[in-house]
């Protein structure tokens, strides 16, 4: 059980490439911390960094009280999940299971007894004389899982582990993952490019773009209150309305319409420019005219099941609203959405939040 | 006349031709089988005939043609010889080449490729007969004339780069997150490779080494240029001997002398066929 430090680091590869560029990050003790990105962003060379596979050009990493930044990958004892698992198909289940202990020199009745234990309280008690080949994709995870755990280590490092699953194991796996988590309360690293899955599993969650981190908080806060466009834009499952205005005579002039401040008092000056944030699920859809909603006409109504999401043409902007399952308009009817104003945001006009007072 | 009807009278010259395109595919076909069939038949029954010619017959069968190959002191010797300098290679081209794969496969060495294709090119000099002489002094200054060592060492030199070759492909296909997993474990290299890598690559080892001793079983001209003791000949050279103090080939003792020599390179192959099924991914991938 350890915490981890990332101070300063830099990783720039010999192609010019640089991964990450003077990212600081502090991992608490216990914790399931989640790196949010797009591909390409660096998630996977600070997992790898973390574990000692790549080498930074500057900074350093901490776990513990212990400066792992020159250490081999295997004296940190940190556990790496790999996104294909990296399970070796010469081997059963039961000696892929023990073979980290193999190389610790653990002697074998123990180590057999050990990939026993471990291997049944993840449900593949059956299936120890198997090999990889003979798994399902889900079952392979576990086997994974499994192997890292047997090592008991100080930190776990998971990069996208769910990816090769399909939807439906997906959400299963979630679950169950982060139950596991919360019983071994061992400090977790979970690498995604889902925002969902971020936003369910972890405690606390970073989002990074091209090398550095824009944000961290735990999922409600990065949901809520996106610190910046980027975030906005990446996090929830439905794209974040993001709306020009101009801030003029107390309120805000937005599609040709002047709507009321979001709640909270705020530090801007007459003509100022914002951008006006506000998630579609905090947005209400009125048939009738409202003063503080905008108008638009009704383009595409998609069904989410128990939602739908409706897309409306203003004056020269378009937006999207959720609204519940038995009031979902037709297209080409009226309609005017009304943003929650205590769930309505402003962005600077270089795109960072500008948070109420 | 509908289109269909102008079709199917057009289809009857065009079903001749390629009836007679058939026959003469397979008339060739039968050609070629014949070719290499009957040497192979000549190979299965002259050990077995009295008085073996060169025609393909079993008119005197008789085993006593083995007996009488034993009579001559170097035959088993030759036998033996050939194990041992087949093996060696085996050993020794099997290990370096596993190395120099791994090696190459896992390091970026600036234009490896480049360098793996000129050790090819240059290989199939240096085992050629081009480079006997030069071989020959090299052996001579070393002190390798006429030693087991000397054999083993030029006949594996030839063969080390298509060896690395061949294996860096198999090396090549083992995904890099099997060893940095085993890393993160605390595995060191040996491990891995002992572990991880060499274990994966097995099928590929197996051929690289049926291919090794087959190629070193067959060398004629390095234990004919190395060695002056009869005592040290491998069986490719011993089979020379077969022949009367005119020259004259004896049937009888050569073809099934020819017959041992055989047995060991098809039963190697069947077993690792058997056992692995082969596969040669040839060729560098970009
Ligand atoms: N070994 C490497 N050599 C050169 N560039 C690399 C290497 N690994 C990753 N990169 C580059 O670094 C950036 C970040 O990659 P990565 O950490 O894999 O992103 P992510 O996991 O977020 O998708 C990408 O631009 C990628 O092309
Ligand atoms: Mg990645």
């Amino acid at each position: 059980m350890a915490q981890v430090r990332i101070e300063d680091l830099t990783v720039q590869f010999s192609g010019g490439t640089r991964a990450l560029d003077r990212l600081d990050l502090a991992i608490e003790d216990g914790e399931f911390f989640a790196l949010l990105g797009p591909s390409g962003c660096g998630k996977t060379t600070l997992l790898r960094t973390i574990a000692g596979l790549v080498l930074p050009s500057a900074g350093r990493v901490v776990i513990g009280d212990r400066d792992v930044t020159r250490l081999p990958p295997g004296d940190r004892n940190v556990a790496m999940v790999f996104q294909d698992y990296a399970l070796y198909p010469h081997m059963t289940v039961a000696e892929n299971i023990a073979y980290p202990l193999k190389v610790r020199r653990v002697e074998r009745s123990r180590r057999q007894e050990m990939a026993l234990s471990v291997g049944a309280s993840l449900g593949l008690g059956e299936l120890m004389e198997r090999r990889p080949a003979q798994l399902s994709g889900g079952q392979q995870q576990r086997v994974a899982l499994a192997r890292a755990i047997a090592t008991r280590p100080d930190v776990f490092l998971l990069d996208e582990p769910l990816s090769n699953l399909d939807a439906r194991l997906r959400l299963e796996a979630r679950t169950f993952l982060k139950r596991l988590q919360g019983e071994l309360g061992i400090t977790t690293v979970y690498v995604t490019h889902d925002q969902a899955e971020a936003l369910a599993m972890a405690h606390r969650m970073a989002v990074m773009d091209r090398g550095v981190v824009r944000q961290v908080g735990t999922p409600v806060e990065v949901f809520q209150y996106p610190a910046n466009l980027f975030v906005a834009q990446f996090t929830g499952s439905t794209p974040m309305n993001l709306l020009p205005a101009r801030v003029d005579k107390g309120a805000l002039t937005v599609g040709g319409r002047r709507l009321p401040f979001p709640s909270g008092s705020y530090r801007l000056r007459e003509g100022d420019r914002v951008t006006v944030g506000v998630r579609p699920e905090y947005m209400d859809l009125s048939t009738v005219e409202r003063h503080d909603g905008l108008p638009g006409r009704v383009a595409v109504v998609e069904s989410l099941g128990v939602t739908s999401l409706v897309t409306l043409e203003g004056e020269g902007i378009s937006f999207q609203v959720v609204v519940p399952e038995n009031r979902a308009p037709r297209a080409g009817e009226r309609g005017w959405a009304v943003a929650d104003p205590a769930r309505t945001l402003l962005y600077d006009d270089r795109g960072e939040l500008i948070r109420a007072f | 006349m509908s289109t269909r009807d102008l079709a199917r009278l057009d289809a009857g010259p065009r079903r001749a031709h390629r009836l007679v395109n058939r026959v003469l595919t397979y008339l060739f076909l039968v050609l070629v089988a014949v070719f290499f069939v009957v040497p192979v038949l000549w190979l299965l029954t002259a050990p077995f005939n009295r008085a073996p010619s060169f025609t393909v017959s079993l008119s005197q069968p008789t085993l006593q043609n083995f007996p009488d190959l034993f009579k001559n002191p170097y035959s088993a010797s030759s036998l033996l010889n050939s194990a041992i300098y087949s093996l060696g290679s085996v050993v020794l081209v099997g290990g370096c080449a596993g190395f120099a794969a791994y090696a190459l496969s896992r390091v970026e060495v600036p234009g490896r490729n480049l360098i793996l294709i000129v050790l090819l090119l240059l290989s199939s000099v240096v085992t050629g007969s081009a480079a006997i002489v030069p071989l020959y002094f090299i052996a001579f200054n070393l002190h390798l004339i006429d030693t087991v060592p000397g054999v083993i060492l030029l006949m594996s030199g030839g063969l080390l780069p298509a060896a690395i070759f061949i294996l860096k492909d198999f090396m090549d296909g083992v995904p890099g997150s099997y060893e940095e997993s085993a890393r993160v474990f605390g595995a060191n290299p040996l491990q891995i490779l002992r572990d991880v890598v060499a274990p994966v690559v097995r099928p590929g080892l197996a051929v690289i080494a049926v291919w090794i001793f087959v190629n070193a079983w067959g060398n004629f001209l390095i234990p004919f240029v190395i060695l002056r003791n009869p005592a040290l000949d491998p069986a490719s050279v011993q089979i020379f001997s077969f022949q009367t103090s005119g020259g004259q080939a004896v049937l009888r003792t050569a073809a099934a002398f020819a017959l041992l020599y055989t047995l060991p390179a098809v039963v190697l192959y069947l077993v690792v066929q058997r056992r692995y099924g082969f596969r040669f991914y040839g060729g560098i991938k970009a």
